[in-house]
């Protein structure tokens, strides 16, 4: 059997059950039940299971498990709580920068990765910063927006 | 249950909880749905709860499609609850022995007039069956007196889906659950030989290999584990190949030249009998052509299609993002040899769904494979490349245009050939063939439905097909063709999306022949005046600048109209798209969309819906085309099906038009059409180069500048 590995994610210690070559992805959603992040594409490709790794957006679907041992992992369960939500979080619900959803916790997650380096972003800088996240439904113009008013809210 | 009670039921805490007989798709019809029943009831909205489609419960749809929900079910709600309401005021004045009249309801209280008596909803009814039809003749609100219909309701979902407590079907995690995977032949028509299962059933945690015919799965304790499994099976399997499709670069000929059948298409509707060539009459002064095409085009969900199946005492419940849990449990039923009483589908959200994509099929799969393992729930989720080659596609489709202008400009002659698929594949419960993808491929496969050309007002193929302008004579021919290379299914809009962009973009061809402006040459042909209210909107908002538009600009930027009535009986739209071409590279800066959907139900749902319609349209028209070879469908994934990026999306601006008092229509549909006419009109606009073919890629529009000099 595997040894058990070890992740910090959220700020607290969790033991996974997958091997140390599975994707992140699949110890983040099936042993820790964190299904915010999902499976999109499994390429790299759409964004949908971006997390944060000390602190830059990456995808996890292919990232094995055991590069991220000793890394500060965030989901975005771990941004803010329904009662107290992330700026970002709580932009893109009064933005309601969504239709279905599937896309939008990765790119809260990339958001966030983004105003953490970038405070001010340009809308050029916020659409190249999100350019590898893929939104099926076309509520592009409302997580643009969600983002400007998640920067604006926090220079504040 | 049927009457009121099929539709809602009064709990003891006075809530209401609607009973979804269509199911959400992303397209915010809990909400509207919500909206409606608080109204009519006089709840507070969010005392109002959405319960998902079960077969175990639900009143029969059919297929959530076609823009139609808001119009069918939002009705059925709202005289449910008016009837709801109804009921309970009865029941209490009986009780207290006044006249109806003397009672009022105030958020879900009904109170005397006047008076200190007061009787709560959840009291009154506690759960309990009102046991009674809807009221034929009941009387609904007006709509003057609406507040909460007709109020932006935003963000009442987001909160789940910003924090990762969405439950998608995909997030589902039930006890016991294992995890399954499909391999699917490696080209289209390949036939399994052998499988080295003995290879496969020593891999950590594989609990189940499974395999009928070509059909061939795994089942394993952990999702990874499935997912290796099912790596090492494509690898170890033998294959057979069967016939290779017909050369993608034909397509097009192969679809004007292809078996089938043609159909006069007269007010919206295909006819039997002769079908006659185009001619020209007597009194034509100018007689254009154009051609145009589109090629297939993928759904493309984002999340790829899943669901959970399990099996015990030879029933199956099965938990599917279907656009319609009845015909999709009959289909399952068919396929599984069952009583359909021995299948039970409950609704749970997926990921976006703009058609008849991977959701029944993945169904399906889960319940084959869930057989070999009763007992335990069984969630099967496609790969990206199950997605994307295996999930129905939107139809190719070839268009012909003539028509004619007399000496003022005006078109005397319209004529319109459409050559496509059918645009209807979806399952159905029949004998003898299953249009669900693992029965074909079973030990005795069931064979794909035999599509036929479908009749009624709008159909596919011939949807919007028959434009809303007044023209002396009109020809509308619809020619179906029988033999799709690849598997075609319903994609938003249907027909709709070719049929107007050729319409559409003739429009701006003929306006140019008559000289004159490309709106009011549409409002010269247009008797309807909701028409021509959003058209003059959407130029308002946009800055549209009249004129003759002679194709070409100096700062290479250019706008474009293009106008429909969805299906010529619900929404209206008019989108302008605002266009920078540079050395061939079309940069998509804005696109207006203006739209009537009779009365507004949720105004910030309805424009998240218009948005998204253009959005994703111009995503098909600037980017999107399935590329396939001999064995099957080659764009595998987003690197080779790009779609439109962030970086590439236009501003979007919607001007809504509220219409109270008539009846509230779908608009998710509205602006598939209208946007690439409008994008190729602004191209023309820009750098005069007309674009009849979609995608619109840099070396399209390069050869179709016109020469310099």
């Amino acid at each position: 059997m595997s040894e058990t590995i070890r992740l910090r994610v959220n700020g607290s210690e969790r033991e996974v059950g997958t091997g140390p070559e599975v994707p992140l992805l699949y110890a983040l959603r099936n042993d820790l039940g964190l299904k915010g992040a999902k499976y999109g594409c499994g390429l790299e490709q759409c964004g949908a299971c971006k997390v944060l790794i000390d602190g830059e957006a990456l995808p996890s679907c292919k990232m094995p498990v055991r590069e991220a041992v000793g890394r500060e992992i965030v989901t975005v369960e771990g941004l803010g709580t329904v009662g107290q939500l992330h700026p970002v979080q709580r932009a893109f619900v009064e933005e309601s920068a969504a239709q279905c959803g599937y896309c939008t916790a990765g790119l809260v997650i990339g958001a966030v990765a983004l105003l953490e380096k970038n405070p001010h972003p340009t809308n050029a800088q916020i659409g190249a910063a999100l350019a590898r996240h893929l939104c099926r439904c076309g509520a592009h113009s409302r997580v643009l927006k969600a983002v400007r008013r998640a920067a604006a809210e926090m220079a504040r | 249950m049927n009457g009121i009670d099929a539709a809602l039921r009064i709990e003891e805490d006075g809530c209401v909880s609607i009973f979804m007989s269509k199911v959400e798709v992303g397209q915010g019809l809990k909400i509207a749905l919500a909206q409606i029943a608080a109204e009519e009831l006089d709840v507070d909205f969010s005392r109002v709860c959405i319960v998902r489609a079960d077969t175990a419960f639900s009143a029969d749809a059919s297929y959530t499609a076609g823009s139609n929900s808001i119009q069918t079910v939002g009705e059925w709600v709202r005289r449910a609850a008016a009837s709801a309401r109804h009921c309970m005021v009865q029941q209490v004045a009986d009780a207290w022995g006044v006249d109806v009249d003397a009672l009022c309801v105030e958020n879900g209280w009904i109170r005397e007039r006047g008076g200190a008596r007061k009787m709560g909803y959840g009291e009154l009814m506690g759960g309990k069956a009102f046991n009674r039809p809807l009221i034929d003749d009941v009387r609904c609100k007006d709509p003057q007196a609406y507040r909460i219909v007709g109020r932006a309701v935003r963000g009442a979902d987001m909160v789940a889906k910003v924090t990762g407590g969405g439950e998608f079907i995909q997030d589902l995690d039930l006890p016991g659950m294992v995890h399954g995977r499909v391999v699917r032949p490696p080209g289209l028509h390949h036939i399994l030989i052998d499988v080295d299962r003995a290879a496969l059933e020593q891999m950590p945690g594989v609990l189940a290999v499974v395999r009928d015919g070509s059909f061939l799965g795994v089942i394993a304790e952990r999702e990874e584990q499935a997912i290796a499994a099912s790596a090492v099976a494509r690898a170890r399997s033998a294959w057979k190949r069967n016939d290779p499709l017909p050369p993608s670069e034909s397509l097009y000929e192969q679809l004007r030249h292809g078996e089938g059948q043609a159909l006069r298409v007269v007010d919206g509707a295909p006819v039997e009998g002769e079908v006659d060539e185009p001619r020209v009459p007597p009194d034509a002064v100018k007689t254009l052509r154009a051609r145009y095409c589109r090629p297939f085009h993928l759904h493309a969900s984002l999340g790829p299609s899943a669901a959970l199946a399990e099996w015990r005492d030879d029933s199956v419940l099965v938990w599917s993002h279907t656009q319609g849990v009845f015909p999709l449990r009959g289909a399952l039923a068919q396929v599984l040899g069952v009583d359909v009483d021995a299948v039970r589908v409950q609704h749970v959200e997926g990921s976006g769904c703009y058609g008849h994509n991977g959701a029944d099929d993945v169904a399906l799969d889960a319940a084959l494979l869930a057989r070999a393992l009763p007992g335990r729930p069984v969630r099967v989720q496609w790969m990206r490349e199950d997605e994307h080659a295996w999930e129905a596609c939107g139809s190719a489709m070839l268009l012909e245009m003539q028509a004619s202008l007399d000496a003022e400009g005006v078109i005397v002659d319209w004529n319109h050939d459409v050559w496509s698929y059918t645009h209807s594949g979806r399952p159905r419960a029949a004998e003898g063939a299953s249009n669900l993808l693992a029965a074909w491929h079973l030990q005795k496969p069931l064979p794909r439905h035999q599509p036929r050309p479908g009749g009624g007002s709008h159909g596919g193929i011939h949807r919007n097909a028959d434009p809303l302008y007044s023209f002396a004579r009109r020809r509308v021919v619809k020619h179906f063709v029988r033999d799709n290379p690849l598997r075609v299914s319903a994609l938003r809009g249907l027909g709709a999306y070719g049929n107007v962009f050729a319409i559409e973009s003739f429009m701006d061809e003929l306006a140019l022949a008559a000289q004159c402006d490309p709106l009011d040459f549409r409002l010269r042909h247009l008797d309807d005046e909701r028409a021509c209210a959003v058209l003059k909107a959407a130029a308002e908002k946009a800055g549209w600048r009249r004129g003759v538009q002679r194709g070409g600009s100096e700062d290479g930027r250019g706008m474009g109209l293009g106008f429909a009535q969805y299906k010529n009986e619900k929404c209206y739209a008019a989108v302008i798209a605002q266009v920078q071409v540079i050395d061939g590279h079309i940069h998509l800066e804005r696109l207006v969309v203006a739209a009537d959907a009779g009365q507004i139900v949720n105004p910030d749902g309805m424009a998240n819906q218009l948005e998204g319609g253009v959005v994703q349209a111009a995503s098909w028209t600037l980017c999107e085309q399935v590329r396939y070879g001999p064995w099957g469908i080659e764009s595998r994934d987003w690197d080779t099906y790009p779609i439109l990026r962030f970086d590439q999306v236009p501003e979007v601006d919607t001007v809504l038009i509220d219409r109270p008092g008539q009846p509230s229509k779908g608009c998710g549909e509205a602006a598939q059409g209208p946007t690439p006419a409008a994008m190729a009109n602004a191209v023309f606009a820009a750098c005069g180069a007309r674009l009849r073919d979609i995608p619109f890629t840099a070396p399209k529009v390069r050869a179709a500048l016109p020469l310099s000099g």
